[in-house]
């Protein structure tokens, strides 16, 4: 299962033209390192400040456009990783060994799981599960178009 | 027990714990006791302790350490107890001066050395003297932190069969004093090719799954391809390591298209493109470039990637490089000739060069004893008749693969086929 690992904004993250301390640039490097040595990082993206961003407000037909910045610390993201991992515990952990992006003060990451198929499947009775079982076996052998 | 039961969710979190140290303690602890059995046994009794002491101790900062120093005291206490019995006082001597000084802070260690130790890991899990089957519950088990219970649900086969392979294997390695360590030179390619052939096995048992009650299954590609990522950081020299990764990430980029919301299997050419996920295709290309940059040989996991990469880069099935494919068949072909990549060469041929190239090569291995009972060699066959307008020979090909195939679907589909061909204005 997959999850969207998204790093809070802080007062540091909206400074206009701010780029991170170059100690947390390294120990992010190491951590980020350590994820993708355990095969569990599939992708991770830092964002610029609010300021260089927008926002479009959609209300009925009309589409309104927002220039940033935006004041709302709390609500805004300054980056994001997707971890493939075995729970959201195993998430946790992983998140727990991350350095804090804001080493003057607090920082916060929120864990959210992403959609698979298998949350979108409708469920399935006993009888098809087994008819499916009984198929698994009768995929066409191919190489490389399967 | 409800999800917010404090014991409950303590276990998941030391679960967890595991999933993320175990195979890096099980690797220190080998290279210490030289006997990965014992040392994964010490692991476990680790993992009990943990169990037992961290509802009340809390989990420790440092829970790998922990594990690790752990296991070691254990370790040593056995020694004891054995030398008293058999062992030689000084080889005991040296060995308890080992694990002792060994320090068992994770962060003072090499990072070198913990990598050297799950290589080590690796190689001895996939050893070629252990049967296949074996290897790959032995690698789920020592490397992806798997128990017993969910290789079983993996493999659709009873614990106790699972249970008693890994026994078994572990027993093997240690009568056959097989060694903790990387291979050099010759052996490496043969010994890698070993461990390749454990993942993409273990991919393949996941990815032919076509069932939605199978939710352990897509997992076991989660598994094969965390497995495939931790061994590319861990020899990111060789390109058949990136190779498959590759394979597998855009093998496992197409598996929200080729399965309908009602379990049954879509072929590659029906597939709804733009539900392929894009990020694993990217992955997967970084991967082909990744080994790109090592050398310009192609080994056949390369190979297999660059092919799947041609059809991932095409978003409808009429932008496929099929000249391009036709190439990487014929290296592949080169390189282990079997009749079915023949005939996978043959489909691409025909894209080419027309149906009647494609029906020579079909024809050329139609004898071949390895597919008398394969249903693609007909279909293929009927196909490239069918649009040969060769109709009567086309049904009686169709008919033939709806016979050979066990797929109900796949079944009504060639029989619709055959009776179009019956149809056809311009075969009365």
């Amino acid at each position: 299962m997959r999850f969207m690992v998204i790093v809070k904004a802080t007062p540091e993250t909206e400074k206009e033209g701010a780029l991170p301390d170059p100690q947390l640039l390294l120990d992010m490097g190491k951590y980020n390192e350590e994820l993708s040595k355990a095969g569990v990082l599939l992708a991770l993206d830092g964002l610029h400040p609010s300021s260089k961003g927008a926002r479009v407000k959609i209300s009925g037909k009309s589409r309104t456009v927002i220039d940033g910045p935006f004041t709302e610390a709390k609500e805004l993201i300054a980056g994001f990783s997707i971890l493939q991992v075995k729970s959201l515990e195993e998430a946790i952990e992983w998140v727990k060994r991350a350095p804090n992006c804001n080493p003057a003060g607090d920082s916060e990451v929120e864990i959210r799981q992403i959609f698979e198929m298998e949350d979108l499947a409708p469920i399935l009775s006993e009888e098809q599960i087994q008819h499916k079982v009984a198929k698994r076996a009768e995929l066409p052998l191919q190489t490389a178009n399967k | 027990m409800s999800a917010t039961d404090p014991h409950l969710a303590l276990h998941r979190t030391i679960e967890a714990v595991w999933r993320i140290e175990s195979a890096r303690v099980i690797a220190g602890l080998t290279r210490l006791t030289r006997d990965v059995g014992l040392a994964e046994d010490l692991a476990q009794e680790a993992l009990v302790a943990a169990l037992e002491q961290w509802p009340q101790s809390g989990v420790p900062d440092n829970p790998a350490a922990w594990l690790t120093a752990t296991a070691k005291r254990r370790a040593i206490d056995l020694f004891r107890r054995n030398a008293v019995a058999e062992r030689k006082h000084e080889e005991l001597a040296r060995e308890l001066q080992a694990l002792e000084q060994t320090s068992p802070d994770h962060d003072s260690t090499l990072d070198s050395t913990i990598s050297d130790d799950l290589l080590r890991l690796v190689f001895i899990a996939c050893h070629p003297i252990l049967p296949t089957e074996s290897r790959a519950a032995l690698t789920l088990r020592l490397l992806g932190g798997l128990n017993p219970s969910e290789i079983a649900r993996a493999f659709l086969t009873p614990e106790p069969t699972i249970a008693q392979r890994i026994v078994r294997a572990k027993r093997t390695l240690a009568d056959k004093h097989i060694p903790f360590e990387v291979p050099r030179g010759p052996e490496l390619a043969a010994r890698l090719s070993s461990v390749l052939e454990v993942i993409y096995l273990i991919f393949n048992e996941g990815y032919s799954a076509t069932t939605g009650d199978d939710l352990m299954r897509p997992t076991l590609c989660e598994d094969a391809l965390r497995l495939g990522r931790i061994l590319a950081e861990l020899t990111p020299t060789e390109p058949e390591v990136h190779g498959l990764v590759a394979l597998m990430e855009i093998q496992a980029s197409r598996t929200r298209a080729r399965i309908t919301s009602a379990g049954e299997p879509v072929l590659l050419f029906d597939q709804n493109r733009t539900q392929w996920d894009q990020l694993l295709i990217h992955r997967g290309l970084t991967a082909i470039e990744r080994a790109h940059k090592i050398n310009t040989a192609r080994g056949p996991y390369l190979l297999q990637a660059e092919i799947a990469a041609c059809h991932a880069r095409a978003s409808t099935p009429s932008e496929t490089d099929w000249p391009r494919i036709v190439t990487l068949y014929t290296e592949l072909a080169q390189l282990i000739p079997s009749p079915v990549i023949e005939l996978n060469r043959a489909v691409a041929i025909s894209m080419v060069h027309g149906p009647q190239a494609g029906l020579t090569l079909v024809d050329a291995v139609a004898f071949e004893p390895s597919l008398a009972r394969y249903h693609l060699l007909p279909s293929v066959r009927a196909d490239l008749l069918y649009k040969l307008g060769r109709h009567p020979e086309a049904r009686a090909e169709f008919q033939r693969a709806a016979a050979l195939t066990r797929n109900t679907r796949e079944r009504d589909l060639l029989l619709t086929r055959a009776a179009s061909c019956e149809t056809d204005p311009t075969n009365p």
